[in-house]
């Protein structure tokens, strides 16, 4: 399958899913990612897995925890508010160290909000979503072919760091085709013998849980974690450099947002500007390290959102505020355009001559 | 070198199909391609559109804001997207359906009566793949071969009788 299909966003995620091993989908129909359940719809009866359409959300999220308790890669999709409901879910996952896929193809908020894309659940997806000290790993495609990718990536690190990962997309890299190709090279899931499949009488009960009523034991098991979680921040953030080395404005941006901001940057370029774009793949872990360093020679940073600003915040902590960051957005489902981003750009090109 | 394409008009007329030819004739042409539909309620008989963008280069933005060829198939899509045409650009109009005439003096306008051309030689749907004839005709891209292999890609094996039909109904635009 190694000739390039034009596929939308949403199918090229549920491709790869498939191809990375997972049989179980739950889900619940809402745009902008319903193409996802279809796909699964359609697949997974011809293939021995299992697609069902839950009664809600918040079924869907718990019928992922009881597949994957039982040792199985396992997803589930949905957007913006299917993803609030999916929210307690998500953190008896993370509190039971439970491997599982989740997609969020966000669209415009707060409420039912609308149904064109967004970014604006980059807190919820960057924070943990749920109650509770916890992290989720947090990928950013920007492309069809990084659904595809980044997907397959969500269950390899699932796997390994024993947790929810997100892929956190919206409603224009989900409905957009380009081609893809998966000619991708799957790694064996690593061993589950924690999994809960039954001791046959040949050794003590696997428990999957997340409820610990002795303080002591769970404060314990909340510092392992974020051992853990010390161990993910050093070895997986991931993002694209573009132009930066000599960059004096660097615009940071995920996503749609950072195709967008890309353009902006060539045309800034054209224009003399010495521009450069940072583009987090991983959202949790957020890439510090590129940031960091740009903000030695850079004067100033921009970030480019579907949101009020939130990725914002992860910049200025990231550059630890030594160069000041402007926001250049759109919400509601409306999207910047390149033009926008340009302008933004020559606006701070002027203030720092 | 980089091509905006948007098709517009009412959901149904097959907008988004008419984008998938074009964007898979691209990627048999071993071009950069993409695809982006309006997905919103306006799909229910309102106004849809399909933006598709064909490079030499990598694709930055899917969005397509100002197309260089914009084909409208009713009158709210012309109002609406007629100002957006990039100077120098192309706008083809389905004559039957539209009875005003573009505006602009900047860009080149093709009247193609595509749903009477289209129902004239049996078909009432097909009249989006007549205007995709004509465009590919008139911006020098017709290849038998790949529209061929592109409407192979978009029309399933067991649908052959109508992918007999898109052709026909291709070459009636391209002839016109």
């Amino acid at each position: 399958m190694s000739e390039k299909v034009l596929m939308k966003g949403n199918e090229a995620i549920a491709e790869a899913a498939i191809m990375a091993g997972s049989r179980h989908y739950f889900g619940y129909p809402i745009t902008p990612q319903t193409e996802i359940a279809a796909y699964m719809a359609k697949r997974m009866p011809k293939i021995g897995g299992t697609f069902l359409q839950a009664e809600s959300e918040i079924a869907a999220i718990n019928m992922v925890y009881g597949v994957s308790s039982a040792g199985k890669r396992v997803m589930t999709s949905s957007s913006s508010p299917g993803i609030s409901l999916k929210g307690e879910g998500i953190s008896y996952l993370a509190g039971t160290d439970l491997p599982a896929v989740i997609v969020n193809a966000q669209r415009g908020g707060p409420g039912l909000g609308g149904i064109q894309p967004s970014q604006s659940d980059y807190f919820q997806a960057t924070r943990g979503g749920g109650h509770g000290d916890y992290h989720i790993l947090v990928l950013a495609p920007s492309s069809v072919q990084e659904m595809a990718e980044l997907t397959i990536k969500a269950f390899d690190l699932a796997d390994q760091y024993l947790m929810p990962a997100m892929v956190l997309a919206d409603g224009t890299t989900g409905q957009m085709m380009e081609p893809v190709s998966f000619d991708f090279q799957i790694k064996e899931p690593p061993a589950k013998p924690w999994a809960t499949t039954g001791t046959k009488c040949a050794r003590p009960h696997n428990i999957a849980n997340s409820l610990y009523l002795d303080p002591e034991k769970l404060e314990r098991i909340n510092n392992e974690r974020f051992k853990r979680y010390e161990v993910i921040k050093a070895n997986e953030a991931l993002a694209e450099e573009y132009l930066t080395e000599d960059a004096d404005i660097v615009v940071a941006g995920f996503g749609i947002a950072a195709r967008i901001a890309k353009n902006a940057v060539q045309e800034a370029r054209a224009q003399g500007i010495k521009a450069g774009l940072i583009r987090p793949i991983t959202l949790w872990p957020f890439p510090e390290k590129p940031f960091a360093e740009a903000a030695k020679h850079a004067k100033r940073f921009i970030s480019v959102e579907l949101s009020m600003g939130q990725m914002i915040e992860d910049v200025k902590l990231a550059t630890e505020c030594k160069v000041p960051v402007s926001l250049c957005y759109r919400v509601g489902g409306m999207i910047p355009s390149p033009q926008q981003v340009y302008e933004a750009i020559v606006n701070a090109a002027k203030e720092v001559k | 070198m980089t091509t905006k394409y948007l098709f517009a008009g009412f959901g149904g007329q097959g907008l988004l199909f008419s984008g998938k030819v074009l964007a898979y004739k691209g990627l048999i042409e071993d071009k950069n391609v993409s695809w982006l539909p309006s997905y919103g309620p306006e799909m229910r008989g309102g106004t849809a559109s399909c933006g598709v963008t064909i490079s030499d280069e990598p694709i930055g933005a899917p969005i397509v804001l100002e197309p260089d060829v914009l084909v409208a198939m009713n009158l709210p899509s012309l109002d609406k997207y007629e100002g957006k045409v990039t100077p120098g650009g192309y706008i083809f109009v389905d004559s039957s359906l539209i009875e005003r005439k573009v505006q602009r003096d900047d860009v080149k306008v093709y009247y193609v009566p595509a749903t009477k051309l289209a129902s004239d030689n049996g078909s009432t749907t097909l009249a989006n793949m007549v205007l995709v004839g004509k465009l590919l005709q008139v911006l020098g891209s017709y290849n038998e071969e790949t529209v061929e292999k592109a409407l192979g890609k978009c029309i399933s094996a067991r649908h052959a009788d109508l992918l007999d039909l898109n052709r026909k109904m291709m070459e009636i635009g391209r002839d016109y």
